[in-house]
């Protein structure tokens, strides 16, 4: 059953997904090539669409499911996303708010602060190898990124821009 | 929860959620934020950040696990799933038209090439939000080595998360508890 079978992938993704959904993207890339959804390319085309979409980037499992299985797929792969991680945060709060000011929450905090830097970079890393293929993809990549760290520019001009240069030039 | 904040409603809590999550391309978190503390004053500044780390510390995506802590906070499991379906409703509905497109036409030599030139961009703009999350982790020594370690066991070395978390996680503990003594 296609539909349990993405709820699992994307709720166990969902429980591991410290620092956010980003640190997931290699092991969510590596799962769906080798459940032979789609191709590493492809993969990256659908990041690619998802990041011209507003809200936040877990819509990249929406993507998948709608690939995989249509809206239910769609509908299934979003809530196995957050529904796990939600129920956790929701039971959690009440205890992270007695304890505001404990030493151990603050030093808890000052820890997980390097470990999802380093996840995020890492993911970055691999997103990156997933979208480029050949010297212009790279070059593209790099300079929207100069750009994006300098300019303050909406990011949908940045996609709009890439988009064409890649109609043009790939 | 300051006595003179005001507590939203349901409706309340919806349509604050709805708009951060419509208006936020490429992160809804600076949107939420400005919602959240200046636009509704729900929270102090001191208040946000306190309840955002709580949502960067647990898995999921942190923009839900805020609005399913807040929701949970004011109204209860239904304002938790109240301001989870406002900050989803909009984004899910246009990424799922956007993706029905690209199953369509996805194949058509020119739209793929599009694509990829998008998946490029998409990956620099990745890059850039990634690179400002890890600076300010990696500004003292100790820390810098952390973020070091966690990239290069998933990034280089390509070990699962699981893995990595339970290597990097315990080390960052260490590196912060000796600086809190």
């Amino acid at each position: 059953m296609i539909l349990l079978v993405l709820l699992g992938l994307f709720a166990g993704l969902s429980l591991i997904a410290i620092g956010g959904v980003a640190s997931t993207l290699p092991a969510m890339a590596r799962a769906v090539v080798a459940h032979h959804w789609m191709s590493a390319p492809q993969f990256a085309a659908l990041f690619g669409l998802a990041q011209t979409s507003p809200g936040p980037n877990m819509l990249i499992a929406t993507l998948i499911g709608l690939h995989v299985a249509g809206l239910a797929g769609a509908l299934v792969a979003t809530l196995g996303m957050i529904g796990p991680s939600s129920l956790l945060t929701v039971l959690v709060a009440g205890v992270w708010e007695r304890f505001r000011s404990a030493r151990w929450r603050l030093i808890l905090q000052a820890a997980i602060t390097p470990v999802s830097g380093g996840l995020i970079l890492a993911a970055a890393l691999v997103v990156v190898r997933a979208a480029d293929h050949g010297p212009p993809a790279w070059a593209l990549t790099v300079v929207v990124m100069l750009v994006s760290l300098r300019v303050r520019l909406h990011p949908l001009v940045l996609l709009a821009a890439a988009a064409a240069l890649g109609a043009a030039l790939f | 929860m300051t006595a003179e904040s005001p507590r939203p409603s349901l409706a309340g809590l919806f349509s604050g959620f709805f708009t951060a999550g419509l208006s936020g391309f490429g992160g809804v978190l600076p949107f939420a934020r400005r919602i959240m503390v200046e636009r509704r004053a729900w929270l102090t500044a001191a208040e946000f950040s306190d309840l955002f780390s709580l949502c960067q510390f647990l898995p999921g995506p942190n923009v839900v696990n805020l609005a399913a802590a807040f929701g949970a906070r004011q109204r209860g499991l239904m304002g938790a799933m109240i301001a989870i379906a406002g900050l989803l409703a909009a984004p899910v509905a246009i990424v799922i038209g956007l993706g029905a497109v690209y199953e369509r036409i996805g194949s058509i030599p020119a739209v793929h090439h599009a694509l990829l030139g998008l998946a490029a961009g998409a990956a620099g703009l990745f890059a850039a939000a990634a690179l400002r999350i890890a600076w300010p982790a990696a500004r003292r020594p100790a820390h810098a080595g952390v973020v070091g370690l966690a990239f290069a066991l998933f990034g280089v070395l390509h070990l699962p998360l699981p893995v990595v978390i339970a290597i990097a996680t315990p080390l960052s503990v260490l590196v912060a508890w000796r600086q809190h003594r």
